[in-house]
This record gives structure tokens, C-alpha cells and sequence, in this order.
């Protein structure tokens, strides 16, 4: 099936079938923001959105989950698994990417069952970008401007309806099974490409490097000054962290209930930057200061994950900088250590 | 039989319940469990590896492995000291009492690439459990290495563990065993001073001797040095570091050395690969 195009005003009855079937989610207002929620009125998708706070990871890794339900003689350990059919509507591309590398993490070595589930059961329907997010947003640098092969549909705003792109089998018997939609003629496609040629100049906040020696660049920075600089101005929130779609740290804790007989096992998220993460039962701390927790957090998005997934640990969403109560901003940092460099090299050769 | 890992098919975060069958207090601190797995699960261990164990309602650690996969005998043993939430529940628990395990995890010593070789063997404190593992395994293959020598530090004669087995072993004549405390007390009638005062004492044909060496993380620099000036060579150097292990599957990030989880690319590391490859966490 070629491209497809849906009537915007058909939208909502394509968004009501499907909650027939599964639990749709998509981006909502809250107090001037936007986050990802069950989506309440189909006519009233907000698909326009500029950017949610949490990155739509929490339906793939939730804040909290469960992981198994025991009782505390050990005399019974239940997995526990949730499946649910989840249709994830206005997914933006940067986010797609951040799944991609999610889908590498939790498939690798030990593959994660608990996300696996959550993953083989969500459908994700998302949205092409044609204006930054945020001042922060620089996908464009990051390659994530453009969709990954991650999408089971993805929409493009031209004006009264939405180009429909074709990712997956399951995307297409999803448009069969629910939406009104019918081919794309020619006038469509040029609307398509029009926008999408024209898309590109109005993400102007960028790397003044190529992406491509990010890698590279991270790891002869790791003894740079900047980091002590930055663990000056941190926080040691966890913002950074939180609001990050590629970020999956994660903290195992037990619950027991008041009689001290049955319990459960829950994961949340957990923060590198956070003061303990990296301390051990002995109370050695392995990673005790925020320049180091900071360089750390940099180099995992800058270049270890391009080592053990060959993607890169960051796409470009800006959510940190936004989320960052001392300023900690990725194009600044990397821009920074990029023009060091770079004017070293230069007093080398002159 | 069932190997333990296989059953992380359900779930990777699944521990399997598991009786302990003994335990044996080693020091004030330290406790010597002894575990049994339901029948038909194996642990099939290496030394070098660690379980995560489970103190159901508490939470888990993750311990190294001190039993040899030469005497497993249906059981594994456990050297746990009291040090956090979960340990502290261990400590209170009773032969019949059930706890989580899962694993094992990370990759053991390369003992294969040791046969042949003198085997030096540098733990301290701490430190000996996971080497105990792999110490009892060249032990009981004896003739397939070189010359075996043991330095073990403590801080104190009473933080010394496996007391009994080290008197065993100096008996048997054909291995050298060195052991030393920095605080004597009035009975001590054995070298005094850090891991490092030993070094001298031993000869080595450096080319041929593998390393391996455990303990709290500001021991490693010291160690290292001495190794280093030995002449062993890099490669030959082993180190078993201790990282917070949270998951043991190379999700949770808690264990991370710079781009590797010490979950997955350890905990058991070559000097070698710790000073080419970048890892300039790993002795931090």
C-alpha cells in the first residue's frame, strides 16, 4: 500500500474505533505544557504540539512498574507482565529515534522481558516535525529530524488532511481495520514535498559540527576542565535525566505488605546524577562528584552508547536544557568542547 | 538438569528461591552460606562470577561466587558480609530459610588461559571470597599449573577469613602461602604491614605468571604497582572489581565503568584491557 491520506475531521472517529481496541495515548495541555496521556476527546488531538515534558518512553518503561509479586518466605515468586494494547499517537521523529536505540538496549545480551511485552504490544503512530519544539530543540544536527524504521504509521500535517506513511504490517491492517482513508494523488505529494523541502531552514539551532565526530570528540574531552565546570553549576536533580527519552537507569526496590507476608518487586527510574547511584553496600562511592556524574552523563549520550549500540545516546530533543535548573545545555556543551579543540589543534598547527 | 540462567527465559529479573542449607559465621562481619537450588537447577558456575540473591521483601545484592565448581556437590557457598539492607536480613536468616538467587552473571576468571602458568594470587580482605572460587578450582587440578603462591592482607588477624582452609593450604606444601595484617594483636605471630610488604618476599619468573587480584578499591593502585614492577604483564594482570551490580543483565547502568557494564564485561577485568580500552573508571 502506497502513501495514504486521512481527512483531518476523520481523525477523530479513526482515534475513537481504535480505543475500541486498545488504550490510545497522545500528547494533552497541562498548565501550559504538554504531556502524554490517555487521549479523552478524539475530536481534540493536539497534535500540534510543540513538545510533552516525559518523552513518550513511559509507555515502554513506565515511571513504576511492577515486576513480580512474591511472598516473603519465598515460597511463591510471580512475574508479573503488562501487555496492554497501546496506541501511542503524535510520537515525534526525535522520540522515534530514542525508541530505536530503547528496542537495541532492551533486546541486547539479557533480553528485557518486561519491555519487550510492553513494546511488541504498542503501536506507534507519529507525527512529522515541521517546526523546532523549543529553542532547545536541535534534531536537526542530531539526524532525528526524519523518521526511523520504528513508526507502524507516520502523519504529516498538510493542512485539511495527513499524509499517511506506511511503516509496518500491523500499521497498515491498524488503517484498514479503523480510519477512512484513500491514496495520495498528485496533488498531495506535491504538498509533501513542498513541506518538507521547506521544513529544514527553520531549525537553526545546531552543533557547529558534524554529528558524525561527536564520538570522537567526547572521547578526547574526557579530561576537559569543562566538567568541573558543570559540576559547579549542577544541581544534582535528576531533571536531565528524567525528562531524557534515551535515558533507561533504572532502581529494583521491594514493597511488603503490613502483615510482612506477601510483597512485590517495582523498578522506577533512577538518575546517574543522582548522589548514591553508584555507591556500593560498603559505602564506597565510585562516582562521588558532579563533574564526574556530569561527564558521565555526556559521554553516554556523546559516545559509549555508539560503542555498545552504534547509535548515539542523544537525539537532540533539547528536554534537558529545558528541564535544567542551572542552564546545562547539550549544543553549549558540545559546542563548547568542539571550538577548544578545535582552537587548540589550530595554535598547533600555526 | 536445569542451568539457573535458563530460567531468566520467564524473566530476567525472576530470582529462583533457594534453601540455605549452613551457615558458618567466619568473622564478626562476614558468614559463610551455604545454598541449595531446587532439584533439577544447577548453578553452573565459573569462578569469578557472583549471583544476585534476594532477601524477598528487602531488596537484592549481588555476591560473588566462593564455592569451586570442582566441589559444587548439589550446593554453593556464599561469603556475605554485613553491609547494607539486604546482607544485614542475610545475616539474620537460618539453615531452612529461603532467599532469591539469580545468575550467575558477568564472565569468571579465563581459566584456561592459566593452565600452565604460575599463578600468583593478591587478595585483600574482602577480597579472597570470589578468590576463593577460583583458587580451590587450580587447587584441585593442581598439576595443570605452575608455581601457586597466595598474599592475602586483612586489617586485622580477626577480619582474616577462611582461617582454617589457609592453614590448610600452607600444609600442603606445594604451594606458597603469605598472609599479613596491617594491626597485629599479641597473638600475631605473622608479617606485619599492608598486602604490598609481601611482595618482596616472593620471586616470580614475571613472563610466566598470571596475577589475580581483589580487594577494597584503594588496594588496586598499590597491588598494580607491584605487579607492574615485577615485570608481570598487562594482560596477565586480573582484577575482580566491585560495582554496584543493581540488575546483573546490563540494563540498570548502576555498575557502569565508563561505556561497559561490570555486570556483563566483568566484574572480572584484564589490567590490560582496563588501560587500552578506556576504562579509566575502573580504578577510581
Amino acid at each position: 500500500m502506497g502513501l495514504r491520506v486521512i481527512e483531518k475531521e476523520a481523525m477523530g472517529r479513526f482515534v475513537a474505533s481504535l480505543q475500541g481496541q486498545y488504550r490510545v495515548a497522545g500528547p494533552r495541555p497541562v498548565e501550559g505544557q504538554y504531556i502524554f496521556a490517555d487521549v479523552e476527546s478524539p475530536d481534540n488531538l493536539h497534535l500540534d504540539y510543540t513538545q510533552t515534558v516525559i518523552p513518550p518512553k513511559k509507555y515502554l518503561l513506565p515511571q513504576r512498574e511492577e515486576l513480580m509479586h512474591f511472598q516473603v518466605d519465598g515460597s511463591q515468586i510471580e512475574p508479573i507482565f503488562d501487555g496492554r494494547p497501546t496506541v501511542v499517537l503524535g510520537v515525534h521523529t526525535c522520540d522515534l529515534h530514542a525508541i530505536q536505540l530503547l528496542d537495541k538496549v532492551f533486546s541486547a545480551g539479557f533480553a528485557d522481558q518486561y519491555y519487550r511485552r510492553r513494546r511488541e504490544n504498542t503501536l506507534l503512530i507519529s507525527i512529522e516535525c515541521l517546526r523546532p519544539c523549543t529553542k532547545h530543540s536541535f534534531c536537526k544536527s542530531m539526524g532525528t529530524l526524519s523518521a526511523t524504521d520504528t513508526f507502524d504509521l507516520h502523519l504529516t500535517d498538510l493542512g485539511d488532511v495527513y499524509a499517511v506513511d506506511i511503516g509496518t504490517q500491523r500499521g497498515e491492517a491498524l488503517l484498514e481495520q479503523h480510519a477512512e482513508t484513500r491514496t495520495a494523488d498528485d496533488g498531495d505529494m506535491q504538498r509533501l514535498n513542498a513541506l518538507l523541502a521547506e521544513k529544514w531552514p527553520h531549525f537553526s539551532y545546531r552543533l557547529d559540527f558534524d554529528v558524525s565526530e561527536l564520538p570522537s570528540l567526547m572521547r578526547v574531552s574526557y579530561n576537559h576542565r569543562l566538567w568541573d565546570e558543570l559540576g559547579k553549576r549542577c544541581l544534582a536533580c535528576g531533571s536531565c535525566t528524567n525528562v531524557c527519552p534515551t535515558c533507561y537507569c533504572f532502581n529494583v526496590q521491594d514493597e511488603v505488605d503490613f502483615a510482612l507476608s506477601v510483597g512485590k518487586r517495582t523498578r522506577t527510574w533512577d538518575s546517574c546524577q543522582l548522589d548514591e547511584f553508584a555507591t556500593v553496600a560498603g559505602g564506597h562511592d565510585f562516582r562521588p562528584t558532579r563533574a564526574a556524574r556530569q561527564r558521565h552523563r555526556f559521554m553516554r549520550k556523546g559516545h559509549y552508547q555508539t560503542e555498545a549500540y552504534h547509535l548515539l545516546g542523544c537525539v537532540g530533543c533539547g528536554r534537558c536544557a529545558q528541564a535544567c535548573l542551572a542552564n546545562i545545555s547539550p549544543v553549549e556543551t558540545f559546542n563548547t568542547l568542539y571550538h577548544e579543540r578545535a582552537g587548540a589543534s589550530k595554535e598547533k598547527t600555526e | 538438569m536445569t542451568e539457573l540462567l535458563d530460567t531468566l527465559e520467564a524473566s530476567i529479573y525472576l530470582p529462583q528461591p533457594a534453601r540455605i542449607v549452613d551457615v558458618r559465621p567466619l568473622t564478626a562481619l562476614e558468614k559463610l552460606f551455604t545454598l541449595e537450588l531446587p532439584r533439577g537447577l544447577t548453578l553452573s558456575h565459573r569462578p569469578g562470577q557472583f549471583v544476585e540473591v534476594s532477601a524477598f521483601g528487602v531488596g537484592e545484592a549481588p555476591i560473588s561466587i566462593s564455592s569451586s565448581p570442582s566441589r559444587s556437590n548439589g550446593t554453593f557457598e556464599l561469603c556475605v558480609r554485613q553491609a547494607g539492607n539486604v546482607t544485614g536480613v542475610l545475616h539474620r536468616m537460618e539453615p531452612g530459610q529461603v532467599v532469591g538467587v539469580r545468575g550467575p552473571f558477568g564472565h569468571g576468571f579465563p581459566i584456561e588461559q592459566f593452565r600452565g602458568k604460575d599463578l600468583l594470587f593478591a587478595p585483600g580482605g574482602l577480597g579472597l571470597a570470589p578468590l576463593r572460587s577460583l583458587i580451590n578450582q587450580v587447587l584441585d587440578e593442581r598439576g595443570r599449573f605452575g608455581r601457586v603462591t597466595i598474599l592475602y592482607g586483612a586489617k586485622h588477624p580477626s577480619e582474616l577469613l577462611f582461617t582454617d582452609e589457609l592453614a590448610e593450604w600452607a600444609k600442603r606444601g606445594d604451594i606458597e602461602v603469605r598472609v599479613t595484617v596491617d594491626r597485629p594483636d599479641e597473638n600475631w605471630k605473622g608479617n606485619v604491614g599492608v598486602i604490598t610488604t609481601l611482595f618482596s618476599k616472593v620471586q616470580v619468573y614475571a613472563r610466566n605468571t598470571v596475577a589475580v587480584t581483589c580487594g577494597p578499591p584503594v588496594m588496586y593502585r598499590f597491588v598494580l604497582m607491584e605487579l607492574l614492577g615485577k615485570g608481570i604483564p598487562e594482560g596477565n594482570i586480573w582484577l575482580s572489581l566491585e560495582r554496584r551490580m543493581k540488575c546483573g543483565v546490563g540494563k540498570c547502568g548502576h555498575c557502569q565503568i565508563n561505556h561497559v557494564y561490570t555486570c556483563r564485561s566483568g566484574p572480572v577485568f584484564s589490567y590490560a584491557e582496563i588501560k587500552n580500552t578506556g576504562l579509566s573508571e575502573a580504578l577510581a
